[in-house]
Order: C-alpha cells, then sequence, then structure tokens
C-alpha cells in the first residue's frame, strides 16, 4: 500500500478546513455569551434560548417546513406523472415541445420564474401567503422530480408491467405493485430533492411570500441586513445539526436495510 | 383397444379454440405477421418453430393482448379480442424475457396472478408450493430474481405462468435456458399438465426435438407467414417445401428434372448418372424443376454395390460420431455432397468404413419426397 504523504495529508486537511471551517465557526460564535458577533465573550447558550421566545423566527421555521413538506410532495406526484407521460406516450403531437417545456424552468433564472408568479398571483387576485409559496415551490421543484424520475423510467423493462397486466392487474394496479415499487428509490430522491431545493429556496419565496408568511431563508437573510446577530448564529447550528441529524439517520437506515437483506439472503441460501 | 386419436383439426364440427382471421401486423413498414390465418383447437400443444424475428413472439404477444392485429381478426373460445385489454383474458404468457419481479421473492413472483385472483392465503399457499415443487425450485422460494441461476430464473417464469392454470397457456422458450436432463424432464411435466388440465399450450421453441416430442401440431414459420402445420410426424416425413424439409431436422435435398415413370418420377440430378426414382401423388410436368428431400437416415451406406434401384457410389469425405449414431458425408461425382446416418450399433474399432473409401448409398422408391421449392 502506499504511504500516506505529507502531500497527501496537506491536501486533505486544507480541503476539509475550505468546506467545514466557516460552518465551524459559526458553530463556535453560536455559544457566544456577547452580543457582539466577532468579539469571544465566553461560552454560553444564552442566544438558543432567545431564538425559542423568537415567535417570528419560529412562525417562519413553522412556515418552512409546511410548505417543504407539502409542495415537494405534489410535485413528486406531478412530476412522476409528467415523467410517466415523457417516457411512456411515445410519439404525440406536440411531445417535444412538450418535453421542452416540462424542462424550462431547469434553466430558466429564478427571478423571472418568481416574477412570472407575483404576476400571475397578482392577475388572478391570489393574496399572498403560504398557498402562494406552495404553488410557486411546487411548479419548480416538479421540474426536478420528472428529471430524476424519467432518468429511471428510461431504463425500466415494460414488459414487468405487461407480466402484471398478463397476470391480472388492472393498468392502476401494475402500476402501483410493480413500477413504483420498482422505481420508489428514484421517486424519493425526486421528492428529497423538491424538499431541500423548497426548504434553501430564497428568491421565488421572496417573490411570492407576503405578508402575512414568511419562510426561514427570508426572514434571515432579511435579519442579515441589518447585522449579523448571535440569534442567528444559533439557527443556522440547530439546522446544521438538524441536517446532520437527517443524514446520519438516513445512512444507517439505508445500511440497516443492506444489513437485513445480506440476511435475509443468506438465510435463503442456508434453507 | 386403440385410443381414439387426438386430431379436432381434422373434424369439420370441431369449434377452434383460437382463430386467426387474416391477421396482419406490422411495425411502421415491417410487416412482421403477414395475413395470417390459421386455427388453434383445445386442448393442443401448438408449438411454433421458424428462424429468429419470424414472429413467433409477435403471434403470442397478439393473443396476450399486449399487441393489436393492423388488419384481421382474433377471436378466443369465438369471442373477437378486439379491444379487449391483457387482464380481461384468460391467458397467461410467459415472457421470453421472463419478467420476473425484481423486488418480490420467487414465491412472490408465482403468488403474485393468484392474488389478484383474491384466491384465499391458505389455497395461495398450497398452489405456489405445488408450483414450486414442479419446477424444483423449493430450496430458493425466499430468494430474489437477481439471486438465482439463469435457469432457475426461467423455471419461475413458467411456474408464475402456471400457477393461475389459465385455459390458455402461451410460452415463450419456456425451456431454452435448461440443462438436456431437466429439459426433458419439464417436457414431461408440461405434457402431463397438459393431459390432466386439459390446457391449451402454444409453446414458442427453437428446439425441434422438443417440438417433436412435446407438441400435437407443429407449425414452421418464415417471415411473418405460417409455411406448415402438421402433426410432428407429418412435418418430418411430409414436408411441403424444401424450407420445412431443410428447417426441420437434418435431410439432403437434390435439384433436378421430373420425367414421368411407373407411379412416381424418375429424377435428372446430374449429367450422365443414372436418375433417381421417386414416387409420389403430386403430379409433376415432363422436365419440370423439382427437388428430392431425403433423411439421411433413410439412405442406407455400404461397400458392395446394393440392389436398389437408387443406388449411386461415392467418395466418404467426412465422417461424424454422434455417439449412437453416425453420420458420413459423401461426395457424388459431379460435387453433390449426400449425408447417410447409420446407427452404431457395434463399437467403433469394428465398423469398416472411413475417410477416402469409395462407398454406395441407396435409398428405396419411398424414402425420397418430391417438391417443386
Ligand atoms: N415493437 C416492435 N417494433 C418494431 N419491430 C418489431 C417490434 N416487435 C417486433 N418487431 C420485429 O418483428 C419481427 C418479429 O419479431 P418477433 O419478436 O415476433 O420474433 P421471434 O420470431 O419471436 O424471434 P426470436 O426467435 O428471436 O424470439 C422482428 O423482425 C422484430 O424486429
Ligand atoms: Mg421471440
Amino acid at each position: 500500500m502506499k504511504r500516506f504523504s505529507a502531500f497527501n495529508a496537506v491536501s486533505l486537511t486544507l480541503g476539509f478546513a475550505f468546506l467545514y471551517l466557516p460552518m465551524l465557526i459559526l458553530v463556535i460564535y453560536s455559544f457566544n455569551s456577547s452580543k457582539l458577533v466577532t468579539v469571544w465573550a465566553g461560552f454560553s447558550t444564552r442566544w438558543y434560548g432567545e431564538l425559542l421566545q423568537n415567535e417570528a423566527f419560529l412562525d417562519a421555521a413553522w412556515v418552512t417546513i409546511r410548505v417543504a413538506v407539502v409542495s415537494s410532495t405534489i410535485a413528486t406526484v406531478l412530476g412522476t406523472m409528467a415523467a410517466l407521460v415523457l417516457v411512456r406516450a411515445g410519439r404525440f403531437a406536440g411531445r417535444t415541445l412538450f418535453s421542452g417545456m416540462i424542462y424550462a424552468p431547469l434553466v430558466m433564472p429564478e427571478v423571472i420564474t418568481g416574477l412570472s408568479l407575483l404576476l400571475l398571483f397578482i392577475g388572478i387576485g391570489l393574496d399572498r401567503g403560504v398557498l402562494t409559496i406552495i404553488l410557486a415551490h411546487t411548479t419548480f421543484s416538479m421540474c426536478y422530480v420528472s428529471v430524476v424520475v424519467s432518468s429511471r423510467l428510461v431504463s425500466f423493462d415494460r414488459s414487468l408491467e405487461e407480466a402484471a397486466l398478463d397476470l391480472g392487474c388492472t393498468p392502476f394496479q401494475a402500476f402501483r405493485l410493480v413500477t413504483l415499487p420498482i422505481i420508489a428509490p428514484a421517486v424519493i430522491s425526486g421528492w428529497l430533492l423538491a424538499f431541500t431545493l423548497s426548504l434553501d429556496d430564497l428568491v421565488i419565496a421572496s417573490f411570492t411570500a407576503g405578508p402575512s408568511a414568511t419562510t426561514l431563508p427570508i426572514k434571515i437573510f432579511s435579519a442579515v441586513r441589518l447585522g449579523v446577530s448571535p440569534e442567528i448564529n444559533a439557527l443556522s447550528t440547530i439546522m446544521i445539526g438538524i441536517v446532520t441529524v437527517g443524514v446520519i439517520t438516513a445512512s444507517l437506515i439505508s445500511k440497516r436495510a443492506t444489513l437485513r437483506q445480506q440476511a435475509e439472503e443468506q438465510a435463503a441460501i442456508r434453507a | 383397444m386403440a385410443e381414439p386419436v387426438f386430431a379436432p383439426w381434422a373434424d369439420p364440427n370441431e369449434k377452434p379454440l383460437i382463430q386467426f382471421k387474416g391477421v396482419t401486423k406490422r411495425f411502421g413498414d415491417f410487416v412482421a405477421i403477414d395475413n395470417l390465418t390459421q386455427d388453434i383447437f383445445a386442448q393442443e400443444f401448438f408449438a411454433l418453430l421458424g428462424p429468429s424475428g419470424c414472429g413467433k413472439t409477435t403471434m403470442m404477444r397478439m393473443l396476450a393482448g399486449f399487441e393489436t392485429p393492423t388488419e384481421g381478426q382474433i377471436l378466443i373460445a369465438g369471442q373477437d379480442m378486439a379491444g379487449v385489454p391483457p387482464n380481461k383474458r384468460a391467458v397467461n404468457m410467459m415472457f421470453q424475457s421472463y419478467a420476473l419481479f425484481p423486488h418480490l421473492s420467487v414465491a412472490e413472483n408465482i403468488a403474485f396472478g393468484l392474488k389478484r385472483e383474491g384466491m384465499p392465503k391458505g389455497n395461495i399457499d398450497d398452489r405456489v408450493k405445488e408450483m414450486l415443487r414442479l419446477t424444483r425450485l423449493e430450496r430458493f422460494a425466499q430468494r430474489k430474481p437477481h439471486q438465482i441461476s439463469g435457469g432457475q430464473r426461467q423455471r419461475v417464469a413458467l411456474a408464475r405462468s402456471l400457477a393461475k392454470a389459465p385455459k390458455l397457456l402461451l410460452l415463450d422458450e419456456p425451456l431454452g435456458a435448461l440443462d438436456a436432463k431437466l429439459r426433458q424432464q419439464t417436457q414431461f411435466e408440461l405434457m402431463d399438465i397438459q393431459e390432466k388440465t386439459g390446457t391449451t399450450f402454444v409453446i414458442v421453441t427453437h428446439d425441434q426435438e422438443e417440438a417433436m416430442t412435446v407438441a400435437s401440431r407443429v407449425a414452421v414459420m418464415d417471415e411473418g407467414r405460417i409455411m406448415q402445420v402438421a402433426t410432428p410426424a407429418e412435418i418430418y416425413e411430409q414436408p411441403n417445401s424444401v424450407y420445412v424439409a431443410d428447417f426441420i431436422g437434418d435431410v439432403n435435398i437434390i435439384e433436378g428434372t421430373a420425367t414421368p415413370e411407373g407411379k412416381g418420377y424418375d429424377v435428372a440430378w446430374a449429367e450422365g448418372q443414372r436418375p433417381f426414382h421417386a414416387e409420389t401423388d403430386k403430379s409433376f410436368s415432363k422436365d419440370q424443376r423439382c427437388f428430392l428431400a431425403m433423411r439421411p437416415e433413410k439412405v442406407a451406406i455400404s461397400t458392395d454395390e446394393p440392389e436398389a434401384r437408387n443406388r449411386v457410389q461415392g467418395k466418404i469425405i467426412d465422417i461424424a460420431y454422434l455417439g449412437n449414431l453416425s453420420t458420413y458425408h459423401v461426395e457424388l461425382p459431379g460435387g453433390t455432397m449426400m449425408k447417410a446416418q447409420t446407427a452404431n450399433t457395434r463399437r467403433l474399432s469394428r465398423r469398416a468404413l472411413t475417410w477416402e473409401d469409395q462407398v454406395w448409398l441407396s435409398w428405396t422408391d419411398t424414402a425420397a419426397v418430391m417438391l417443386e421449392g
């Protein structure tokens, strides 16, 4: 085996420092007792306590999560349906146009998407709030879902569905019992992608949010414009914590699923 | 007492289970099935034979409802199948590609169709067990399709299609991936099922021996058309064309011109050689071009000149030793090659013929089939 050279060690350290030093500093300063962000004045969890008192932040967090869950779920359903049509329907009039239009929002500047949605909502007289953010997020994230799902569907063997039909399934049962379980990983990653896109979207949300509801990114962004406060650091640390726990849980779950599958295989071989 | 012969196709009062009526299937410009008309009767074991791409799978897919005929009509039990979706047809198909559900275990794959029927759980388990036993897959019940071998997968696909015990079973190369012994056993299992349940089988195979063993009738296809449909024995002994004769088994084809003589024709096949004689019911005009088709096992080989009217001398070019049989490749005057097959009833060392030997080939007046083309 190759020796772990000094060069490797240095590049590894630099790389990780580049990635994680900013976050590390943020986490450290979130425990600063001073109100001044850049002056260390001892360890304290004071800002976390204050954060929990800050109704505006909590409301924004709650709105963000609701919007992310609902919009990513709707986007997953719509995006999967669009992917099915795109991959399956064969040639029909306007197919190229349709598929082009599905992918267009991917390359469209967010500012334009946001602005056009804003105009639409004003035009139809829809009050801006949670509903409009959900609609906006659904609109732009379903394209991502449909890209992810259709790339899986392209390699999906149609004869599996035919076999299901042959064995007495209705087309819908065939989809539910055969197609969906097989493409489930792609659908789930589509959902996760939509969820994260919605969580950290700032641009489109600022166009479509109203006075009655703002999302966390908007809140943080506007707070930072008045100066970085230790509360924001605390909030960001919590978000980092949630993401870390989420990632670790997800990998543990998948690891356990793999282990269980291996155990099943072994049992099957012994039997 | 002799059993009555099973031949519903010969009985004009018998109603066919499947009727293809002038069915054409086009994919774009390509004609996959060409104006095909064919009846298949209940309880038949109907084998489709033909070169790759001749339309066997397409025929099956139209029966199962995955393709609609471009022209013509398909009737099952007298009912026009146009517009009837696959899940509403009392037909099960075993796919050439197996199409096993990768997320389900072997047992769940087999149970899939039974669950859709709403069969009670206990009955499903029994039926699945029975299918597993039949296909010798008991030990693999809990495995996923990717954890078993190709031959085992093929058996799962077979078990899954058999499980629902449909009236009509379509098997697209059901035994191709099995070893010779397992294939033979499974063939007999299928025949047994057929006999017990009266299921009608339509089966695609590339193995002529298999078609001969299991089929009540064999259809030889070429480029979307059925060239001949007949019982295995008829197909073998009385092919209606050079194509069919050549496709089924080993055959010597000799081209010549016919001259009426006795109960048949003399066929002049080479300059300066005595014509061969063949008896036939067919009629040929004088000097009509014709072909003689002769199975190698009907050609005798000897060192001394035989008595038979059809005899010709040649030189052994090659000997193919097949264990129970040997095939001699003999070059006739003028360069025509001819095969003669003999049973190896003696041990190898005792046999007299070898390479470069001059030998006589002979056959009876009825051994060769006369064909127009
Ligand atoms: N969906 C399709 N689109 C275009 N051509 C097709 C399609 N399905 C089949 N064909 C063509 O129709 C012809 C018949 O195909 P089919 O699958 O019936 O052949 P086969 O007799 O089953 O061959 P094999 O023995 O190789 O399985 C082939 O030339 C094939 O290329
Ligand atoms: Mg085929």
